[in-house]
């Protein structure tokens, strides 16, 4: 039987790539006067909720998705969370 | 853009929907600049999934030559058709002012009408043309000679990694760049140093210019 899985799939820069952004985020936390802030990295989350058999079948599914869409493995690493 | 190839080649450009699944024959695809769907998830990362990207990607491996132009640059290395990344410029800003090109390779089609080294200027407006490759990529696009323009003369705009502006696949008929070469193409442009390009592209070349 098909059910209702909630999931988060997450999507951030892969490691040694530059994030201006998350600089960008680190200076202002800086200057809002938030000491001992290290490296600041953006990254995104997606809720997505979807039908699937099993937990195991839902997460091979958001796989996929991320390998063709949510992510870009050029610099991107991803994580998924089914619940 | 549709001004600009209509202007050299004389015939207006073919316009394709993105929904469309054929193409009809053609000596050149153009992706054009601008914003797709928003550029919403990652610059040209939905248009690189559109129908008309399965057409575009058999066009290529058939050898048709493909032009990808800023939002097409971006597009074309989400759709894999060129590798790398196009990310957020270094600067975090909006660019848009004129810089300086080089010629990296003038062995192809495209950049037949400069000389290998010879510097030009070029309009550019983007706020993700910050080139990305890992070193392994990075060193196969160098070794290839793949590397088609490169901000010259301490311009690069973005923070592109080998002040890269503009990349060949493997084969040399798919170019992506973020400039804009179709916006220095006539003398009302203030230039027209953009204009060899389209010509090379389209077989127009006259023998005194190459």
């Amino acid at each position: 039987m098909a059910r209702t899985f909630n999931a988060r799939v997450t999507v951030t820069l892969k490691n040694g790539v530059l994030d201006p952004q998350g600089k960008a985020i680190e200076g202002a936390l800086a200057s809002l006067g938030f000491d001992g802030v290290g490296q600041v990295r953006q990254g995104k989350v997606f809720d997505i909720d979807l039908e699937a058999t099993s937990s195991k079948a839902a997460r091979a599914r958001l796989e996929d998705m991320c390998e063709k869409l949510l992510a870009n493995t050029v610099i991107e690493d991803y994580s998924v969370e089914v619940s | 853009m549709i001004a600009a190839l209509t202007k050299i080649s004389g015939n207006a450009p073919t316009r394709i929907w993105h929904t469309e699944t054929n193409l009809p024959g053609c000596d050149l695809i153009v992706i054009p600049g601008g914003f797709s769907h928003g550029d919403y998830l990652r610059s040209g990362a939905i248009a690189a999934r559109a129908p008309v990207m399965q057409a575009v990607r058999q066009a290529a491996s058939k050898g048709t030559r493909i032009l990808g132009v800023c939002n097409g640059f971006q597009t074309l290395t989400e759709s894999a058709l060129l590798p790398g990344a196009l990310m957020r410029n270094a600067g975090l800003t909006f660019v848009c002012k004129e810089v300086k090109l080089e010629i990296a390779n003038a062995d192809n089609p495209f950049t037949a009408g400069y000389k290998k080294g010879e510097v030009i200027r070029c309009p550019v407006a983007h706020h993700d043309g910050n080139y990305f490759a890992d070193p392994k990529t990075l060193k196969s696009l160098e070794d290839n000679d793949q590397v088609a323009f490169r901000y010259a003369e301490g311009t690069n705009p973005n923070g592109s990694l080998n002040d890269i502006a503009g990349i060949f696949n493997k084969a040399g008929n798919v170019l992506g760049m973020m400039p804009h070469p179709e916006n220095l193409v006539e003398p009302e442009h203030s230039g027209t140093d953009g204009r060899r390009l389209f010509e090379g592209a389209m077989n127009l070349l006259s023998k005194e210019a190459a």
